[in-house]
This record gives structure tokens, C-alpha cells and sequence, in this order.
């Protein structure tokens, strides 16, 4: 074999390992799980958009409107709002539209057409709020035709009704809030800082707390401190708690840090383009700051058990950066699953894969405590508490095995669970 | 009473065996030698007594404390001085010295401290950051902590691995001090001249099995060897 095969092959063997081809082999599957999924949302975007159309004008330019809704989208025509509005829940609609009385006669008496528009917001996501930017541009298409129909007919009309043959008078029905003046667009304008900003953070805490305990542990075996410290008389829980404690109290001040920023940044688009989040009774009160905080604080301990156990395979600080890239993935997954598409409008397999990252619990909370969904946020702080106890425990039993030295057990299952420390 | 009695102890790693069924006990204030070939079973059998890997099977009682029942505590009477152990970087030598000694009694805090410092004898580089220190430096400063806890037991493997000969015989000295003073000592080692220097009794270890055990002396007439290197040789081959 020639030297230079020699070396590669030397290379080859060494690179050839588990702590090599695992996170991969997770992420593929993760990412397989997404992918199908989310051409599940594609195929659904893919489709007409349901609108509900009440035409109580019932004339010659409301009757162009209809027939432009009819064209590009599936319409149910009712008659009554209220009913109007429940069958489109019920059929996954996205607005209900009604053009108002005296709609044509206004126009060509030069006042701009009132269109009612009732939108059904689902989610704040990018991918959520596709549908009703499709209906959004229906009502621009619609205001060209009705401009290219007045220019036609020679209509001595002011230019600005010309342009402008109609306005729309919105309602927003999102999260069981009815927010009036308000559009999808504008809310999830306003919202976007948390689906972009809110996760980015998140993750920068858990990663940063996450390599700390990671190299900690890697340290103490390249420096070969490890065997010291297990012979001293201290408990292997002790050990395992000390170090996450610590880790956590770092990240607790991060924590802080983040939460003053995040009071600051809530406070800044409290009032945004005009819109005060106050006046729809979208603001963040003393308990719901607790609850992230809570949700932060048990996230940065699932973080950082999940972290101990992965510090437990690491042979030296080299290899510690590699055995980061695990829980970079599962914190990078829920920060841009968050960014697409809101946790109520996933399909249930990526709900269940973003519930079951704990991760993804403290990126979700400020949104969901702004509509007021406890159940998500203290769900979420009970199942990454109890997450953490899991990872915490199988991180002592570890420490109680020859794994930590030789990479390996020998204990029979019998006795793996036996209470000798 | 034995300070340590190892019966019938086996140590197997999947499938492979490092300890086949070794016997033999340590009495008060001996210095006791495992000796043999690499890969012979000497670091397995000092980490299994020092409560880092567990028993296949057999027993091991230090002090009258069985490891298997009490490894914690067992951790408070003995001290382990690991092959090639460091030191936590960022810390000085002294305040290495005061972190291990918050493990034991807050009473003899200070006392565990001034003795770990007299037996390093690093003068003011005691202030000085351990990453800083040379390998000589960093092995006096572990052999200081491994001995200033007044341990019942102390089990040092290879403790002057790597070492230069006045170094070495400076560690030498001071294991011999220790065991005047009461300790009980269980050591490895490559060195021939140091284990027939140092220990009162030896065992030669090969493939898992001690295959002869004695006072080095005693050893040395049976055999009708000049020193303890010869021993071996004619022992382990």
C-alpha cells in the first residue's frame, strides 16, 4: 500500500465511529420526518384558498367581485354572518367576505366600495399566513378589474376612486381573539419578531450553557482529573448535580439577561405602525414573564442533563465539539419550525416532534401566553421537568458504571439499578 | 485485622478477563507492590480498589468495609494516585490543595492543606497556576494531595512515572515517611529498584494471576536472583 493510502486509510478507520455516524444518522431521520411532513403543507398551499362570500349588493360591480372570488378560489356563499363564519372553521376557510350594500352605486358616485373582510387567522407563521395573502391579492385583483371596468366605460370619476374603487373594513378572529382594524399581515408583521428572534436567543443560551457542561466533562478526562474526583467522598449524584448546577446558574443569568431584554423588546412593538397590542389585550402580565422564565430555567436544565450525558461520551475537548452537534440539531429544529408555522396549525406528527424537543417549549411560550394558552406553556414546563429528571438519572447511573472509564458496562441489568452509592 | 483483603477477585471486560481470581491481603503500615508485565491486570485491580470499576466477582474488604456495600465509605479513608492524573488547570497549586480538602473534614481543613504543601514543596509556585508547572512539579503536587489526608489507605499507580531520579527519589521518601507514620500502602510499578527499595511486600502479577508473592528478600533467596528485576524475569516470561 502506498503511504498516502496508508494514511487515508489510518484516517478512514479513525474517523469510522459511532460519535461519527449517529447525530448524522438522527438528523437524516429527523429531517426525513420533516421533509414528509411539510410536503404535506406544501400540497395543502397548493390548493384554493376556502372563502365565504355574502354579496348583499347584489349589482353590477359586486357581481364582477363575486365572479373573480368564484374564479380563483372556493367560495360558500351564505347569507348570515355568524353562520357564515362557523362553516368556515368548520371547512378550514380563510376569510369571509361581504360586500356591502349600495357597493356599485357608491363607486360610481365616486365613494370607494366597502368590502367586510372577517379573516379566520390560524397561525402567525411564514407558511400560516400564505393563504390569506392569496385572498389579499383576490382583493387587488379585484380592484383592477373594477378600475379597468370604470376606465372603459368612460366613467367621469375622480382618479383616486378610479384607483382605489374599494376599501376594506377588517377583523382578525385569531386564538379565540376578535382583533378589529387589524389583518393576518399585520399581525404576523407585528409577531415576527418573536417567531425570528425569540428561538435565535433561546438557542444561543442553550448552546452556549450546553457546550460548557459538555466540555467540562471532556476536560476533566483530558486533563485527567476524573478518576481523582470519583475517588473522593462524594456522591456520584452530587458530582452530575454540581456540574449541572453550576452550568445552570450561568445560564440562569443568561436566562435573566435574555428575559430584561425580552421585557424591553415586548414593550417596543407593544405600540407598532400605529397598532397598540395593549388596546387588543395582547400584552404580557407579571405571571406569564414567570412562566417563561420557569420554562427557560427548566429547559436549561433538560439542556444541560441531556449535555452531561453526552459529556459522558466525550474522550478530550476535541471531541466534546463534536458531541455539541446533537444538540445544536434538536435546538435548531424547533427554532425553524417556529419561524414557518404555529404549533395550532402543524399536522400532528410535527406537533408531536416539537412538543417532544424540549427545546422548542420556551421558544413557543411568549406567543402562546400572549393568546393564552396555559395549557401549552405549563404542559410544556412539566414535560421538559420531567425530561430532565429522565436525562438526570440515566447521567448518575453513568457515573455509576464503569461506562464513564472504560466506555463500557459489564453490569448485568440485575444490579444496574441496585442502590450501592 | 488487614487494612485490605482481596479474595478470589475478577475482572472481566465484555469478554475479555484483565483480573483471574486474585487473593491478598495488606496489613497496617506495609507497603505493598503489585509488579508485572503491561496489560498484566495492576491498574485494573488499583481502580477496582479505589471504587472506580466494579467486581466481576470476588471480594475486596478495606478497613472492614466491603467495596461493593460501602464505596463511599471507602472513599474517606483512601487516597488515589492515578498513573498520569493532572490537576485542574485554571487553579493554583494551593488552591487545588483546598478544593480536594473541602471533600473531607472541615476541621482538619487547614491542617490537610499546610501538610499537602509541605510534602509538595513547591515554595511560592504553590501561588502559581498548575498549568504553569512542569511534570516533576505536577506529580509532587498530586502525591502532596494524594498523602495529606492522612489516608488509611494509599494506592498509588506508578508514582513516579515519568519522573527524574531526584524527583523520584524525593517521592520515594516521603511514600516511605508515610507509611512510618500509619498509612498503608498499595502501589504499582515498572521500576524494579523502586519496589525492592520501597515495599515490604510484593506480588507479581501476569495475565490476571498473581503468580508469586512475597517479601522481596525472601524473593530474591528463593529464586537465587541478584535483585527483583531478576525475579521478574525469571517469574514472567
Amino acid at each position: 500500500m502506498s503511504s498516502l493510502g496508508n494514511i487515508i486509510v489510518k484516517e478512514i478507520k479513525e474517523l469510522l465511529t459511532p460519535a461519527t455516524f449517529i447525530p448524522i444518522i438522527i438528523m437524516a431521520l429527523v429531517f426525513g420526518t420533516m421533509g414528509s411532513t411539510m410536503g404535506g403543507i406544501e400540497e395543502e398551499l397548493e390548493d384554493k384558498p376556502v372563502i365565504g362570500l355574502m354579496n348583499i349588493d347584489n349589482d353590477e360591480l359586486s357581481n364582477l367581485t363575486a365572479s373573480i372570488f368564484e374564479e380563483n378560489a372556493d367560495v360558500i356563499f351564505v347569507s348570515d354572518k355568524q353562520k357564515g363564519l362557523e362553516d368556515l372553521r368548520e371547512k378550514d376557510g380563510v376569510a369571509l367576505i361581504i360586500i356591502k350594500d349600495n357597493f356599485t352605486s357608491n363607486i360610481h358616485k365616486g365613494i370607494p366600495g366597502e368590502i367586510e373582510v372577517y379573516w379566520i387567522m390560524k397561525g402567525a407563521g411564514v407558511l400560516d399566513s400564505i393563504s390569506s395573502t392569496v385572498v389579499e391579492g383576490l382583493i387587488e385583483i379585484v380592484n383592477t378589474n373594477i378600475t379597468t371596468r370604470l376606465i372603459s366605460v368612460n366613467d367621469s370619476l375622480n382618479v383616486t376612486t378610479i384607483l382605489n374603487p374599494t376599501f376594506r373594513n377588517e377583523t382578525t378572529y385569531f386564538k379565540d381573539q376578535e382583533l378589529h382594524g387589524l389583518s393576518p399581515g399585520e399581525i404576523s408583521g407585528i409577531l415576527s419578531s418573536q417567531s425570528t428572534f425569540i428561538p435565535i436567543i433561546i438557542m444561543m443560551i442553550i448552546l452556549m450553557s450546553g457546550g460548557m457542561v459538555i466540555s467540562s466533562m471532556a476536560l476533566e478526562k483530558e486533563n485527567k482529573t476524573l478518576e481523582t474526583l470519583l475517588t473522593l467522598p462524594v456522591k456520584r449524584t452530587s458530582i452530575v448535580a454540581g456540574k449541572i448546577i453550576a452550568s445552570a446558574l450561568i445560564g440562569l443569568i443568561l436566562a435573566v439577561i435574555y428575559m430584561i431584554g425580552l421585557g424591553y423588546w415586548m414593550q417596543s412593538f407593544q405600540v407598532s405602525d400605529g397598532i397598540n397590542l395593549a388596546d387588543y389585550n395582547l400584552v404580557l402580565t407579571g405571571t406569564d414573564f414567570l412562566l417563561i422564565g420557569i420554562s427557560v430555567f427548566v429547559t436549561l436544565i433538560a439542556a444541560l442533563s441531556l449535555c452531561m450525558l453526552l459529556g459522558t461520551m466525550a474522550k478530550n475537548y476535541k471531541s466534546a465539539q463534536t458531541l455539541t452537534f446533537p444538540v445544536t440539531i434538536l435546538a435548531l429544529i424547533p427554532m425553524f419550525m417556529i419561524m414557518f408555522k404555529d404549533f395550532d396549525t402543524m399536522p400532528v406528527a410535527l406537533k408531536g416532534l416539537l412538543f417532544g424537543i424540549p427545546f422548542s417549549h420556551p421558544m413557543m411560550a411568549p406567543r402562546a401566553l400572549l393568546f393564552d394558552d396555559y395549557l401549552l406553556v405549563i404542559g410544556g414546563i412539566i414535560y421538559v421537568t420531567i425530561f430532565s429528571l429522565i436525562m438526570i438519572s440515566i447521567a448518575v447511573w453513568v457515573f455509576k458504571t464503569d461506562r464513564l472509564l472504560t466506555g463500557s458496562t459489564n453490569k448485568r441489568l440485575s444490579t444496574i439499578f441496585k442502590k450501592r452509592f | 485485622m488487614p487494612t485490605v483483603e482481596v479474595k478470589n477477585l475478577v475482572k472481566n471486560y465484555g469478554k475479555a478477563e484483565a483480573v483471574r481470581g486474585i487473593s491478598f491481603s495488606v496489613e497496617k503500615g506495609e507497603i505493598f507492590g503489585l509488579i508485572g508485565p503491561n496489560a498484566a491486570g495492576k491498574t485494573t485491580t488499583l481502580r477496582i480498589l479505589s471504587t472506580l470499576l466494579t467486581i466481576t466477582s470476588g471480594s475486596v474488604k478495606i478497613m472492614d468495609y466491603d467495596l461493593n456495600e460501602k464505596p463511599n465509605e471507602i472513599r474517606k479513608i483512601i487516597s488515589y494516585l492515578p498513573e498520569d492524573a493532572g490537576a485542574y488547570k485554571n487553579l493554583t497549586g494551593r488552591s487545588y490543595l483546598e478544593f480536594i480538602a473541602n471533600f473531607f473534614n472541615p476541621s482538619q481543613k487547614e491542617k490537610m492543606i499546610k501538610k499537602g504543601i509541605k510534602i509538595a514543596d513547591l515554595g511560592e509556585r504553590m501561588k502559581d497556576r498548575v498549568d504553569t508547572y512542569s511534570k516533576g512539579m505536577m506529580r509532587r503536587l498530586l502525591v502532596g494531595r494524594a498523602l495529606m489526608i492522612d489516608p488509611k489507605l494509599a494506592i498509588l499507580d506508578e508514582p513516579t512515572s515519568g519522573l527524574d531520579v531526584n524527583n523520584a527519589q524525593e517521592i520515594r521518601k516521603i511514600i516511605k515517611n508515610t507509611a512510618q507514620e500509619g498509612t498503608t500502602v498499595l502501589l504499582s510499578s515498572h521500576n524494579m529498584l523502586e519496589v525492592e527499595y520501597l515495599c515490604d511486600k510484593i506480588a507479581l502479577i501476569d495475565d490476571g494471576k498473581i503468580v508469586e508473592e512475597g517479601k522481596p528478600r525472601d524473593l530474591i533467596q528463593k529464586y537465587n536472583a541478584k535483585n527483583i528485576e531478576e525475579v521478574f524475569t525469571k517469574v514472567v516470561r
